[in-house]
């Protein structure tokens, strides 16, 4: 089938440049270790309470200021601890699940966002470089109070 | 000799679709005005009216039935217009398809308004709503394939009695849209009937929610294709005609409508780029696919703008881009979907965004991709369907478009142009700093962050104004065209195919090869994470009703 000239020029480019786009995120994800959140642990969801590591949520040390939160997503807030304190430039490592409904878990400022589905844990790693005041939100919608369902995390020195 | 003018009876079939299709509009569109007022801390429902059941009402009757509806009308109109006046069978089969959906929408429509199924239009599992709100849109799905059979059937008896190889472009993108509706529901048909309806009445104790969401978005996002295929069709076949110029190639048209049907299906985990339980490799495979269907997007820039070029330089325009006044902007056939197109230059270019693995985890949830197809189904499509309405109506009505009409409908499109740019500019910008999609008011106990977001949204409540305002003045304009213009004869115009184009490989209409090579890439993509799903699945989860 005949394709103009100009038509082909415009394919090509426009064709090229999608491909260097999925080169860029294929080496990022697999190379550089950026893929997306993607765990593969499943557990029973009514029996969340009971199952390691979400029998004990909270903040562990585990390394030189590295940390891991292991927290419960349920309508319509995020089981852990009262005041999530983390000394600056620590490294976190979420865990989470849900005894309930699908959640969001997404921190405003930060690349951390991934979804919270019940059965399934997920995961994600962030470095806090900066002092401030963050907030865990859920951006999924859950039910009538998911407009409420935040809770705050700061960084202190 | 085909009838230039659309049969009565298949026209006021074609006239029933299109009622339906812009009261929703008007209902959802009240909907719509009143969550951006709510959102941004402006006003608070009365009367127990919860933001969540306007959203799922928002989301229905203008993803779904607006444009479902609308899309099966002006198709409806089109077969008959290029293939002649439907045969007996398809035209019954129509009717019964029109009833079935009718009574899915009212269904589901009720069990949203008595609060029973507010689980947005997504309705992820485990929420679950009344076993009456999916037996709704089960009727809904039914009836649409009703329709597309009817077309199809309309489609198959008019090639054997031409006995041409080729059908006319209109109906073969039409044909190519349905089919492609076919194909993309079975996905959430599966869905609803063996795990939604089984688990609401309680016949099974729960349901396998990442298998739910999969197929879910299986269907989700060829969705978005039969959305935007119409209007392509519009684009492609109708605006070449109305601008007096001719389809640039009738054998590019149809391969961009061929790799829509390839492309558009495999590509569902793009949605599902930040869950748990399916692996990385699956995720960018089809990040791969859906980068693909991005091509004929290409091909149909090139196409339209060929002709554009080539008819303003025959009327006599010179330099680069002197055709560009040629085109006849005040004609608002022409103006309400050159509008649509421009802005769907931006709105793929955030599409682009929203599939690249690592940018979707910033934008994921966030208001920036409720702007982000603000721009494309409720801009590019919505005003191209506007600018059908606009001639369509009249003709099926027996009335003509006035110039005061082709005025004030330019003016509706201008106001939903800036409206659009207000709602939807301070969507993504907001989005990009954080604010989750689909959250009534709230400020997490005056955190910082969330205070930051509130003047945007004071920026989407006046954007959204606007935006009520325009769906007023639409509401005027069609209803004049439909009931009060002068009588008379408005063109359906249809293009054709400029002579220097080459003749078209009669392959590109061979269904059995497109739709093998469209259920390999199906089974490519999906079969092993969808197995892994089943095997490697946790226990089944209960429901649960959190409103």
């Amino acid at each position: 089938m005949h394709i103009h000239k100009f038509e082909k020029i415009w394919l090509i480019v426009g064709s090229g440049t999608l491909v260097v786009f999925l080169l860029i995120i294929g080496i990022n994800a697999f190379a550089m270790g950026h893929t997306p959140p993607s765990d593969d642990e499943i557990l029973d969801p009514q029996e969340v309470d009971i199952t390691a590591p979400f029998d004990e949520p909270g903040l562990k040390k585990i390394g030189e200021n590295e940390y891991e939160l292991v927290m419960i997503a349920q309508a319509f807030t995020f089981q852990s601890v009262q005041d999530l304190k983390i000394p600056k430039g620590a490294t976190v490592h979420f865990t989470v699940t849900s005894k309930d409904v699908v959640h969001g878990f997404q921190i405003p400022k930060t690349n951390v966002n991934m979804m919270v589905t019940p059965g399934h844990v997920n995961k994600i790693t962030h470095t806090f470089d900066d002092v401030g005041q963050f907030l865990i939100l859920c951006n999924e919608y859950c039910g009538v109070g998911h407009q409420a369902m935040g809770v705050p995390l700061e960084v202190i020195e | 000799m085909i009838s230039q003018v659309v049969d009565r009876a298949d026209a006021k079939l074609s006239m029933a679709h299109i009622y339906v299709a812009f009261a929703a509009v008007l209902l959802g569109g009240i909907a719509g005005l009143l969550q951006t007022l709510v959102r941004s801390g402006t006003v608070q429902l009365p009367a127990g009216i919860g933001y969540y059941q306007l959203l799922t009402a928002h989301g229905i009757l203008l993803a779904l039935v607006f444009t479902t509806y609308f899309i099966i009308g002006f198709f409806y109109a089109g077969l008959s217009r290029t293939l002649g006046k439907f045969y007996d069978q398809p035209f019954r089969m129509a009717w019964l398809g029109f009833v079935v959906m009718t009574i899915g929408t009212v269904l589901t429509t009720v069990m949203i308004l008595l609060n029973e199924g507010t689980v947005l239009y997504t309705f992820y599992a485990p929420l679950k709503a009344s076993p009456l709100f999916y037996i709704g849109l089960t009727f809904f799905i039914i009836g649409t394939w009703l329709a597309g059979g009817a077309m199809c059937s309309h489609y198959y008896i008019c090639k054997k009695v031409s006995k041409k190889k080729l059908s006319p472009l209109f109906a073969f993108m039409a044909v190519m849209t349905m089919v492609l509706w076919f194909v993309a529901t079975i996905g959430v048909a599966a869905s609803v009937l063996f795990q939604f309806i089984p688990w609401s009445f309680g016949w099974v104790d729960g349901i396998n929610i990442l298998l739910s969401r999969t197929l879910f978005w299986y269907f989700g996002h060829p969705l978005v294709y039969f959305w935007l295929l119409p209007a392509y069709v519009c684009w492609y076949v109708i605006i070449p005609e109305i601008i007096g110029g001719k389809i640039f190639s009738d054998a590019l048209a149809r391969l961009s409508f061929v790799l829509f049907l390839l492309f558009s299906i495999p590509v569902g985990f793009h949605h599902q780029l930040l869950e748990s339980g399916i692996s990385p490799f699956w995720k960018f495979l089809q990040v791969v696919l859906t980068f693909m269907v991005i091509v004929p997007s290409l091909m149909t820039a090139f196409s339209l703008f060929a002709t554009f070029e080539i008819s303003g330089r025959k009327k006599g325009a010179s330099g680069l881009f002197g055709w560009f006044k040629k085109l006849p902007w005040r004609d608002a056939r022409f103006f309400a979907p050159m509008v649509g197109m421009l802005i769907f230059v931006p709105a793929g270019a955030g599409g682009i965004i929203n599939a690249s693995n690592q940018m979707n985890q910033i934008v994921h949830n966030t208001l920036w991709v409720t702007g982000h197809f603000h721009l494309t189904v409720a801009s590019s499509v919505a005003l191209t369907f506007f600018g059908i309405a606009y001639w369509l109506i009249p003709h099926l009505t027996g009335r003509v478009l006035t110039g005061r009409m082709h005025s004030l409908a330019n003016l509706q499109t201008i106001l939903w142009a800036v409206g659009m740019f207000f709602m939807s500019g301070a969507m993504h910008t907001v989005g990009l700093l954080g604010a989750p999609r689909r959250t009534a008011y709230t400020t997490y106990q005056d955190h910082p962050d969330a205070l930051g977001w509130i003047p945007y949204e004071v920026t989407m409540a006046l954007g959204g104004s606007i935006l009520f305002i325009a769906i007023l003045l639409l509401m005027f304009i069609l209803t004049d065209l439909a009931f009060f213009a002068p009588k008379g004869k408005e063109d359906f115009p249809i293009g054709t195919v400029a002579d220097r184009a080459e003749r078209t490989p009669v392959i590109l209409e061979n269904w059995r090869l497109w739709l093998t090579v469209a259920t390999i890439l199906i089974l490519v993509a999906y079969t092993v994470p969808v197995v892994h799903m089943i095997e490697h699945a946790p226990p089944s989860s209960p429901g649960f009703k959190f409103w």
